[in-house]
């Protein structure tokens, strides 16, 4: 009973000798939201990302390091639209934390800002794994980052009163920065629209919504069934027909079935970083699309 | 995440806005975990018993042949901003319904701090707080089986609290009934059995994690009954007492590895578990067994498995498990009772292999070459356990 006794008051010493710690804690999902908030908030947050660009993010376990983070945090910057259902629900239970809960300002989450696409009409398991609120990786459209920058700005106004002035300058600024960043990449990518692009998972959806690209078929038989040789070859006789100029992958997902396709069929395959860090060049947000495209580009030129 | 080919009744071409909520937009989520087994044992289970150990009903080797496992129906959701609750049923393969889980649980006192009532499983050790579903075997380890009678649930208030540190630190603590095995009649005015416990846990780098802790469960029984065997219909003469309290102590640790943390088609968990059980009061006899009417007894016993569960592809999983027991010498007043360790030490190995097809269903084969005295049984079996609706996170 001693040691638990000892142990028990190191603990109550390391809560109060802490380092005096950033205006407002952040618990940030997927990295591209570390990365916005960061943006925005500067050096007023600090900063936890939950994981990391070649991680799954349908598939997280809910580890005791990541109920542990979440406890101290005043904001969540997440997805939604259930693609940490996995994970995020057995975090807020065992976190013991009101103030991200559900409802409450420290509960942000990005699909709640922007319009979603592929909402599907009823559902069902036999589709496969598929989300009710529609397709949640809304960050393939830089577009949507720009509208959640706005709400997210403005929940920080709320989390943090005393900065609100700092975050509602540096929201104005990366606004100017990404809508000039947008019209840009928007001018670069002109030949991809139209194009014909086969995915290996059904997350590019807002991405070829934005520039117009068309998609020519999935590796995945359905949304989170690992591709199976079978509908591979048939997806191979499909694009004889029809054929597409490249099969993309996410920098997290294996790219055994995206090189297969590109042997068979001689279109390459392209690695993109789905998220910040996901490729050496998608070192931030810019970053990120700057290098979705070149890629692509480069991969219409072979 | 959906195809367009597959749903031609989505509104895929047109955005909107999140789907509106409908009327039933306040049903809380339902969960429903049907399994099944089919069990080839060589030993009838009825008479399954291991010599110093009084058992319950369910440390049972389970039923000949076809059977329903446990069948499982959650009912959860958030009440309102201050509690969340979750009712669980437990549906047996004789037809007899249980409340497994029935607790409402605090989310709004922040600093940590979660407060629990109802009946839930205790915090106690790893595997005592995981449903059936997400174990790794068809049934548990002897000692869970020995000195938990399976799984230790039971109706009373638990508190826990998260220390605010980057290591996952977590002390809690329960006041339960004490209605069931390892307690027994809801001594101390329904306030028989008590649990504190202190969780540890974290990362190292991206691709391992860990978990460990210490529990102590302290129960107090009241004419307590078990079986001489696993037979559910016992009779009087086949009948022990136990009049005393009981105090196990618990020590475990769980390991995970995934490659960069990502679990999806390779990982590895690791997990041990030791279990210190001391008793203290009056044990009688059953009749059929001794003569020697209520004695004082006073033992510690203990017991240990340690298991491995690796996937390594998508899909397949292959376990090893060992499992044992130490009975303590209960003297010479005991000799041929169930406390008449008679010699042996109990202990079983088992392999599994399990083939995971979707999140929501997995088939498991799995053989057990039980030693646990007098015979040496051969236990093979078959298990499907699918998920149904929703499908609450599960713990780490």
């Amino acid at each position: 009973m001693k040691t638990f006794a000892k142990l028990f008051a190191l603990v109550l010493l390391a809560g109060v000798l802490r380092p005096a710690a950033a205006d407002v804690n952040v618990f940030a999902c997927e990295p591209e939201w570390g990365a916005l908030t960061q943006e925005l908030a500067g050096n007023k947050a600090d900063i936890y990302t939950a994981t990391n660009p070649l991680q799954d993010p349908h598939h997280i376990q809910a580890r005791p390091s990541l109920i542990a983070k979440l406890r101290r945090a005043d904001l969540t910057v997440c997805t939604g639209a259930q693609l940490e259902i996995g994970w995020m629900p057995m975090l807020m239970l065992q976190a013991g934390n009101d103030k991200i809960q559900n409802g409450r300002p420290g509960d942000f989450q990005a699909t709640l800002q922007v319009k979603m696409l592929e909402v599907p009409a009823s559902v069902n398991r036999a589709l496969g794994d598929i989300h009710p609120d529609g397709n949640p990786h809304i960050q393939t459209d830089p577009r949507n980052i720009g509208e959640v920058a706005k709400a997210l700005t403005a929940r920080l106004e709320v989390i943090d009163p005393a900065n609100a002035g700092y975050y509602a300058a540096r929201g104005a600024d990366f606004t100017k920065r990404w809508d000039a960043a947008i019209a840009r990449w928007e001018q670069e990518a002109k030949p991809l629209r139209g194009v014909r692009v086969v995915v290996h998972h059904d997350g590019w959806a807002y991405l070829f919504n934005w520039l117009g690209l068309q998609e020519a078929g999935a590796l995945e038989p359905k949304p989170g069934v690992p591709p199976s040789a079978g509908h591979l070859a048939e997806l191979k006789q499909e694009l004889a027909g029809n054929p597409a100029k490249m099969v993309i992958y996410a920098a997290y997902q294996d790219s055994r079935s995206s090189d297969w396709l590109s042997q068979q069929t001689g279109i390459p395959a392209v690695k993109l970083a789905f998220t910040v860090g996901g490729t050496p060049g998608a070192g931030d947000l810019f970053g990120l699309y700057q290098d979705t495209i070149d890629r692509m580009l480069k991969a219409l030129k072979k | 995440m959906i195809r367009k080919a597959l749903l031609l009744a989505a509104a895929c071409a047109v955005p909107t806005l999140a789907a509106a909520a409908g009327s039933n937009a306040f049903n809380p989520d339902i969960a429903l975990v049907l399994s099944g087994t089919y069990a080839d044992l060589q030993h009838d289970p009825n008479s399954y018993k291991i010599p110093g150990f009084p058992l319950t009903a369910d440390a049972s080797p389970g039923t000949r042949g076809f059977g329903l496992g446990e069948s499982e129906l959650a009912i959860y959701s958030n009440i309102d901003p201050d509690w969340y609750g979750m009712l669980t049923f437990s549906m047996a393969g004789d037809n007899t319904t249980s409340i497994e889980n029935a607790f409402v649980q605090t989310t709004s006192l922040g600093n940590g701090l979660t407060v629990k009532a109802g009946r839930f499983f205790s915090g106690v050790g790893y595997l005592n707080e995981q449903h059936s579903h997400t174990w790794d075997f068809v049934d548990m380890p002897l000692p869970y089986q020995a000195f938990l009678g399976t799984q230790y649930k039971d109706d009373g208030l638990q508190v826990r609290w998260l220390a605010p540190t980057d290591m996952f630190m977590e002390f809690g603590g329960e006041w339960m009934n004490g209605s069931n095995f390892p307690a027994g009649g809801s001594g101390n005015n329904g306030r028989g059995a008590y649990a504190a416990y202190v969780h540890f846990g974290g990362d190292v780098g991206y691709s391992n994690s860990w978990g460990a802790g210490l529990s102590y469960l302290g129960t107090k029984s009241l004419d307590r009954t078990t079986c001489v065997d696993t037979n559910s219909n016992c009779t009087t003469a086949n009948t022990d007492t136990f009049n005393g309290n009981t105090k196990l102590l618990i020590a475990d640790l769980v390991w995970k590895w995934a490659p960069n943390g990502n679990d999806y088609d390779q990982n590895l968990r690791f997990q041990a578990e030791y279990l210190q059980n001391r008793n203290d009061g009056q044990f009688t006899p059953a009749t059929s067994t001794s003569a020697v009417g209520t004695q004082p007894y006073a033992g510690t016993s203990n017991g240990w498995y340690v298991q491995a569960a690796y996937q390594f592809i998508h899909g397949w999983r292959i376990g090893l498990r060992h499992d044992q027991l130490h009975a303590d010498n209960p003297g010479a007043a005991f000799a041929g009772t169930t406390l008449d360790p008679q010699g042996y030490t109990p202990s079983r190995n088992s392999v599994m292999v399990d083939y995971t097809n979707s999140e929501f269903s997995r088939i498991r084969v799995q053989y057990n070459r039980a030693d646990t005295g007098l015979v040496t049984d051969n236990e093979w079996y078959v298990q499907y356990i699918m998920s149904l609706g929703a499908h609450p996170a599960h713990m780490f």
